[in-house]
């Protein structure tokens, strides 16, 4: 069937056709005043309706259908054409000549008008790539950027990976002092909180939506009213700052408005560092430690592996003396004494517990011990039960003097700093293994007096103009100066925040914060350096940094941050062409030569008293009343979270799924009590209590934690968040609301009250001894020495002989992938379980889900405990898949969907995969993951632009694992191909290798002789997990081997020896 | 014409077994007690209050089913590491039952046990239903269901197979054989009876829908030998299936690593109480239909005693099973193994796990007793905790050897869920629907075979 109308439609008769107006106007029995133009389209249609006969005459003569659609067109004769004419005359006349130039002309000039309206100017900025040259810009290729990501002021240098403009991810910069190329969790997951969906996306002003050039407007208008007054009423909240650029402008403010203040507060308290510096020093300084060069460490409370400035640093260095050589002669001894089992304190080789408030006494002891004769009457000491320990310590101390280090807890009170100050002095380590510093923060320390004054002035109605930067003081300030009523009484309040959150809610104004990766900024780290924080991108919504605002401030809203760090560096950069260098320090994420120069040895000036005090470890504290289920005199520690730090991450899904490393509890927080404890009150997990100290009281679900001193519970901060999002809200409960000015971290008087309620509690490790079985292989220095290869003899694998069929592939040629985890410097920080998760797009499964049993994570770091539940030892050991060479997955699979690759990797095929999840039941390892739900958020756009783009999103009822981060093999293999040889080591990092503080994983060719896998797996400390089972797993791991003290032999540590476990 | 026996007569005829049917009955009869059922014009309450409940279970599948495809698997207990739950139970235990069916009519039919006459084809009948209700699950507890297809060898484009070391595949072919088999047999066996339902009807609707499914069947010499030759040559056939596919199930567990699924005497074990469980359910379900339809006299307490002596035997086999798996969880040495068997016996399923000792091991020793197997009451009480036993021992293989195995980090605890509850009870409408509309429309006795026996033992008597 052929159509073909004769006479094609010209454009021109369209507007005719389809004018339905003039007719609809016209109804019967209505008098209408008709338009000339009407009145003519009248007249068209009773010619129209003449020309009927003329139509049908033509439709007769027409073969076959012909299709039409109006019966103008259908007749097509000159009045018609006529008509629109007369009607349209510039269209019929552009109709006719519109040649293929004036079409052109049109379509051109179109196209401008558009294009032009869909343009803005973006702002001329240079950044400048850290590995890769702009040049070498290939669209699918990310490009790194050396930045910082902050913790608390302190600044951590990283390298942030930008896929087309999207940051993605982020590692550690090798160049920077406090990063080394690794990263923790906080730093892996602060990516995620540039997207997270509830970020406020604008300016509020007093609940209504505003714009910055109305906040700038009324800040103007603040500060021109407290102008007046040389700034009398103006008070401005950071949190600690170490930003000299910001430091600089709020000097410079201060300087302008000579009686505007500038308060600092941070929740995770250093007051009492500087203060102990102060009282041993008459001076402020802060401490760098050098681990690397310490045979003995001793440890008061200080968690340095888990958490302060340089933890990742000193994590570093601390593992560099826990792997061994062949010999073992390099490893370093750790004694902890601590309260709560804390990250440090699982790697401890001698691990007591005592209560944080008997830290002093402890020191004191220990001081005197050691000849500090001030102290010599002080009566300071232990019970006969812990004077082995105490001997052997002081003993040990002794003997490594200059090559030992006493670190103190941060939140310890300042006695206890001064006298490791002086300890430290004795042991003549200063110089050696620590090192005194300039305070890095511009206003270092008084922070619990800096917050308390602000709410003296706010109660007291001083503050006109309080300028919230940054912090959430609503949340986090401690409950005794009850901080909301008094901010309410300040007439004009302004929070610059992420979110709305607590304080915004009660502010008049809420400005945008930008994330690190989208504003100009600085800041120090740990050793004083310097680095700039450069912008990956634009701001996703309108959004300022604290120096903008600041800048606003001071009347300089035009410029842009990246003017103010920029001026602000240009004048103090190293020698040389400031344009030059100033594009180094960007490019290399540290500005070179800013490190403070360490102070050597400071003048002791430090007077204290002897006290009497109980010895420590004495069963005294709390006072159990049966009758009434209350216990009094507890001590109550609030020490930061692992996951939420301050509560500033309580919306980062990742960190509140990132099990504690401990507890291995997700999704809340929990009061820790030791085991014996528990049991004289009869106390079991999730039982809620509600434990007080003075007028405060908070309630929340127990956790029975082995290892955690008697008479001292561990409470961590930052859940119970109100107004955090969707994530965060209502999670855990809030242990701030315990926090006094007078005795902040460690309550002394605490009390507890059973409830006789439940809750739930997330945890993701239901079982927490191993069994007997050689899981994690460990023996001490000295079985090490006599028997090297005590790991061998633990379990026995099969020979390879043992089987009928061939391998499937030849696995002595190419590149053969393997991972070797060095049990020894694994720390348990759980780093590389973030990092995993930011780079294969791991979802989040939120609380229920974990209690089902259904979390996500690749990798996962087991814990074990060893020995007497009040003083055990825990282990950790990071599973991730093994890829075994005869996977037991693989056999089970019925559709094919996981299989071997030639180069030894166990591969899974999603869009393959049908989900019977025999696979999982088959995985003697238990590291497959199930999408049981649809996991991944699929709707949100801001979440998406964070996934890597290399890895696919796993849709619902498909099985998932660890993949020896293929995407990253693919990349090394692709340009190796290309270049035709193999990929060569180190071509290749996985993301947990890349993240670890303390190099624990190796990763690469085991064919390749000379890899570090390679030399690693001939180790007598290498074994397979499980490996009787013939699996022949890829992942190895390293057994770790302890140093007890010999004169501690049979208390402490771990005493396994050879044929631990005794089933080979 | 009916004869009364004395008892010495009896006694004398049938021996103590009893009479295999009711030797009163004559071939009329016989046609009339089962072509009568599906003729009857309504259904006794019974019947009724079946279906009724039966209908509503069959809502909970829907329910469920529709439920699981719009959320997912997450809906059930499953968690690593036990990423096998009541899905996997239930597939298991309804394959078990469904063999009851071809081991009465092949294997029986092999052997030349007539008594097998009066209870195959009810056999037969649940067995399709229970390898039905089987069937369902595991494609069900896909995580993707509707690609269930690419367990199938389908030629394709992509030229991907299945992959054949898995026992899935077997699994896949075991039972869409024996579903198959298990239904030409038991239509095979039904021709004749739907030819005499054919001539038998009154109605028009009658005569055109058993004519169809009649095939034609006029009763001629030359039928009735190609029937003998078709349906000796299914039961050959079906034999070896009825040992094939519950140990190719049992295959499932067995080929994989994981204490106390990995064991050699799994097959075996699997198929006697895939046997004990089947003869167990068709005992339940004949005492109540005997009862009710008045065909007591067809399936006798003889039929019974019989049942009860096979189970007894299997039971046997499988109490077995259970003391060498023990045996050797110890004897093997392996730390693994033997945690397996002290958290069976010991650990948080120690309830399920001895509870499945008494429910198959001990309570039925009741069935040494003549009294106890014949006494209807009884027989059944113990063929339902049979039935509940065969459940806690898939169960407690499925789930005490996932939940806690070689990295106890990862150990955990499993429980179903309601949705699982729900779909388990939904395969119960669909058996007990799909039994009750057998019951209405189709001869639930061989008639003719029955009749054989009527006449082979009037001839008998009368020589």
């Amino acid at each position: 069937m052929k159509h073909e109308p004769k006479n094609p439609a010209s454009p021109a008769k369209r507007p005719a056709v389809d004018r339905p107006l003039v007719i609809e106007a016209v109804k019967p029995g209505q008098r209408v005043e008709a338009s000339p133009d009407v009145q003519s389209a009248f007249a068209e249609m009773r010619k129209q309706s003449a020309d009927l006969a003329a139509v049908r005459e033509r439709l007769a003569r027409d073969h076959g259908p012909r299709f039409w659609r109006s019966l103008d067109e259908l007749a097509d004769d000159e009045s018609f054409r006529e008509m629109v004419k007369t009607e349209f005359p510039q269209m019929a006349a552009s109709t006719d000549s519109l040649d293929r130039r004036s079409f052109l002309k049109l379509m051109g000039a179109s196209m401008a008008m558009m294009g032009l309206t869909a343009c803005t100017k973006q702002p001329e900025e240079l950044i400048v790539p850290y590995v890769t040259p702009p040049e070498d810009l290939v669209p699918g290729k990310p490009m790194q950027f050396a930045t910082i990501a902050s913790l608390s002021g302190f600044a951590q240098g990283v390298l942030a990976t930008s896929h087309m403009g999207r940051p993605t991810k982020i590692e550690g910069n090798p160049d920077h002092p406090s990063s080394l190329g690794a990263t923790d969790g906080w730093m892996q997951a602060s990516i995620l909180d540039l997207y997270d969906p509830d970020r406020s996306q604008a300016v509020i002003d007093r609940g209504r939506v505003s714009t910055w050039e109305r906040a700038t407007t009324a800040i103007t208008r603040a500060m021109n009213d407290v102008g007046l007054m040389e700034g009398e009423g103006l008070s401005i909240l950071t949190e600690t700052v170490t930003s000299p650029t910001l430091a600089a402008m709020l000097e410079e403010l201060l300087e302008t408005y000579p009686k505007a203040k500038w308060h600092q507060y941070d929740p995770v308290s250093r007051d009492g560092v500087y203060a102990g510096a102060q009282l041993a020093f008459n001076r402020k300084v802060d401490t760098v430690y050098r681990f690397d060069r310490a045979d003995v460490v001793l440890s008061l409370d200080s968690d340095f592996l888990g958490s302060g400035p340089g933890h990742v640093r000193y994590a570093r260095d601390f593992a560099s003396r826990r792997k061994l050589d062949d010999e073992g002669a390099d490893l370093n001894r750790l004694y902890v004494v601590e309260s709560g089992f804390t990250l440090t304190g699982t790697n401890a080789d001698h691990r007591l517990p005592v209560r944080s408030q008997d830290i002093e006494s402890f020191t004191r002891a220990l001081a005197r011990e050691l000849g500090l004769a001030t102290l010599a009457s002080d009566t300071s000491r232990v019970t006969d039960s812990l004077a082995p320990f105490f001997n052997a310590l002081v003993e040990d101390l002794q003997a490594h003097r200059g090559r030992c280090l006493v670190v103190a807890g941060e939140h310890q009170p300042a006695e206890v700093h001064a006298l490791v100050h002086v300890i430290n002095a004795l042991l003549q380590n200063v110089g050696t293994t620590l090192d005194y510093i300039e305070p890095v923060p511009a206003r270092p320390g008084d922070q619990m007096d800096s917050i308390r004054e602000l709410t003296e002035d706010m109660e007291a109605g001083k503050i006109r103009f309080l300028f919230m930067l940054g912090g959430n003081p609503v949340y986090n300030a401690p409950a005794d100066l009850r901080f909301a009523e008094q901010l309410e009484l300040v007439p004009l309040r302004l929070h610059l925040g992420t979110h709305v959150d607590e304080t915004s809610f009660l502010s008049h104004w809420h400005i945008t914060m930008t994330h690190e990766l989208e504003a100009w900024g600085d800041g120090r780290a740990f050793d004083g350096t310097a680095s700039i924080c450069q912008p990956l991108i634009e701001p996703l919504y309108q959004a300022k940094s604290a120096i903008e605002v600041v800048a606003a401030m001071l009347g300089r809203s035009d410029r842009s941050g990246l003017d103010l760090v920029r001026d602000y560096w240009l004048e103090r950069l190293p020698d040389g062409n400031p344009e030059t260098e100033w594009r180094r320090a960007l490019h290399n994420g540290v500005i070179g030569g800013t490190a403070f120069a360490p102070l050597g040895r400071l003048p002791i000036s430090f007077r204290l008293l002897p006290r009497d005090a109980v010895p420590v470890g004495e069963a005294v504290g709390p006072r159990w009343a049966s009758a009434t289920s209350t216990w009094d005199d507890l001590e109550i520690v609030l020490r930061p979270d692992a996951s939420m730090w301050d509560g500033r991450f309580a919306n980062n899904g990742w960190l509140q799924e990132t099990p504690r490393p401990v507890t291995r509890v997700c999704w809340g927080n929990v009061i820790e009590v030791s085991p014996s404890d528990a049991e004289r009150m009869s106390l079991d997990n999730e039982d809620v209590v509600e434990i007080s100290s003075g007028d405060f009281f908070v309630a929340g679900p127990v956790w029975v934690s082995p290892g955690q001193a008697r008479g001292s519970i561990t409470v961590t901060l930052g859940y119970g968040r109100q107004r955090a999002g969707k994530v965060g809200d209502g999670v855990g409960f809030d242990a701030y609301r315990l926090l006094s000015t007078q005795e902040p971290a460690i309550l002394s008087a605490g009390r507890l009250i059973k409830t006789g309620r439940k809750e739930d509690i997330a945890n993701v490790q239901k079982h927490q001894s191993m069994e007997n079985r050689a899981l994690i292989r460990a023996a001490t220095l000295d079985t090490f020495r006599h028997h090297p290869d005590f790991a061998q003899h633990m379990e026995h694998e099969p020979p390879e002989s043992l089987t009928m069929y061939k391998p499937p592939f030849d696995y002595s040629v190419g590149n053969q992938w393997g991972m070797v985890i060095n049990l020894n410097a694994c720390i348990g920080c759980n780093a590389c379980m973030v990092a995993c998760q930011a780079e294969n797009t791991i979802p989040v499964v939120g609380k229920k889900e974990v209690m089902n049993g259904r979390e996500m994570h690749w990798i996962r770091v087991d814990r074990y405990y060893e020995g007497n539940p009040d003083t055990p030892t825990a282990v950790h050991q990071p599973v991730p898949c093994m890829h075994c060479e005869n996977a037991p997955c693989e056999t089970v699979c019925p559709v094919g969907a996981t299989v071997h690759s030639h180069d030894g990797l166990n591969q899974m095929v999603y869009n393959r995969c049908v989900g019977t999840r025999y696979c999982s039941n088959n995985c003697p390892y238990k590291v497959r993951r199930f999408n049981f739900f649809q996991y991944h958020d699929r709707e949100t756009l801001t979440l998406k632009m964070q996934r890597n783009p290399h890895v696919t999103v796993r849709p619902r009822g498909v099985m998932e694992k660890c993949t020896y981060c293929i995407q990253r093999i693919s990349v090394a293999r692709i340009e190796a191909k290309l270049k035709g040889r193999l990929v060569e080591e180190g071509e290749v990092v996985t993301a947990c290798q890349q993240a670890c503080p303390t190099r624990a994983i190796s990763f690469g060719d085991i064919n390749d002789p000379d890899s570090e896998v390679a030399r690693l797996r001939n180790s007598p400390l290498n074994y397979g997990l499980l490996a009787d089972l013939n699996t022949r797993p890829r992942t190895t791991y390293l057994a770790k081997v302890t140093n007890p003290n010999p004169a501690l032999a049979g208390g402490h540590g771990h005493e396994e020896g050879h044929g631990h476990g005794g089933h080979g | 014409m009916k004869k009364e026996f004395t008892a010495a007569e009896h006694e004398e005829i049938f021996g103590q077994m009893g009479p295999m049917i009711d030797p009163s009955l004559t071939i009329e009869g016989v046609g009339d007690a089962v072509a009568g059922v599906p003729e009857r014009k309504t259904m006794p309450y019974q019947w009724f209050l079946v279906l009724g409940v039966a209908t509503m279970l069959l809502g909970f599948l829907g329910l469920s089913i529709t439920a699981l495809l719009i959320k997912g698997t997450g809906l059930w207990g499953l968690k690593i590491p036990v990423a096998w739950g009541f899905a996997i139970v239930n597939f298991v235990w309804w394959i078990g039952i469904g063999h009851a069916g071809t081991l009465i009519s092949a294997i029986l039919f092999l052997f030349k046990q007539d008594w097998r006459t009066s209870i195959n084809r009810f056999a037969e009948a649940m067995t399709l239903f229970a390898v039905a209700c089987a069937g369902m699950f595991p494609l069900l507890h896909l995580g993707r269901p509707w690609v269930f297809y690419w367990l199938f060898p389908y030629p394709n484009t992509m030229a991907v197979w299945p992959q054949f070391r898995s026992p899935l595949v077997w699994d896949v072919f075991a039972v869409s054989t024996y579903l198959t088999i298990s239904l030409l047999f038991w239509f095979t066996g039904l021709i004749p009876d739907l030819a005499t339902m054919r001539d038998r009807s009154k109605s028009r609707i009658g005569k055109v829908l058993y004519g169809i499914f009649a095939l034609g069947w006029r009763g001629s010499a030359r039928h009735w030998h190609r029937y003998e030759v078709a349906y000796l040559l299914l039961a050959g056939l079906s034999t070896p299936l009825v040992v094939s596919v519950h140990s190719v199930v049992s295959l499932d567990f067995a080929v994989s690593v994981l204490p106390g699924w990995h064991t050699t005497i799994f097959p075996p074990y699997f198929v006697a109480g895939a046997i004990y469980s089947g003869f167990a359910m068709v005992i339940t379900l004949v005492i109540p239909v005997r009862h009710i339809f008045g065909l007591k006299g067809l399936i006798t307490p003889r039929h019974l005693d019989n049942m009860a002596k096979i189970m007894l035997a299997t039971g046997l086999m499988v109490f077995y099973g259970y003391l060498t798996e023990a045996f050797f969880a110890w004897y093997s040495g392996n730390p693994y193994e033997m945690f397996m068997m002290q958290n069976r016996m010991g650990g948080p399923y120690a309830f399920q796990y001895w509870m499945l000792i008494l429910c198959n091991g001990l309570v039925p020793q009741l069935l040494w007793f003549k009294r106890v197997r014949r006494h209807v009451i009884v027989l059944f009480c113990i063929c339902i905790v049979v039935n509940i036993g065969m459940w806690l021992e898939r169960y407690i293989i499925v789930v005490t050897s996932l939940h806690r195995d070689f990295l106890p980090s990862s150990w955990d605890m499993y429980a179903g869920t309601r949705w699982d509850w729900m779909l388990y009870l939904g395969t119960f409408g669909f058996f007990f629907f799909a039994l009750m509309l057998f019951i209405r429309w189709v001869p639930m006795l061989p008639i003719f075979e029955v009749r054989e026996i009527v006449h082979a033992g009037h001839e008998e008597h009368e020589d």
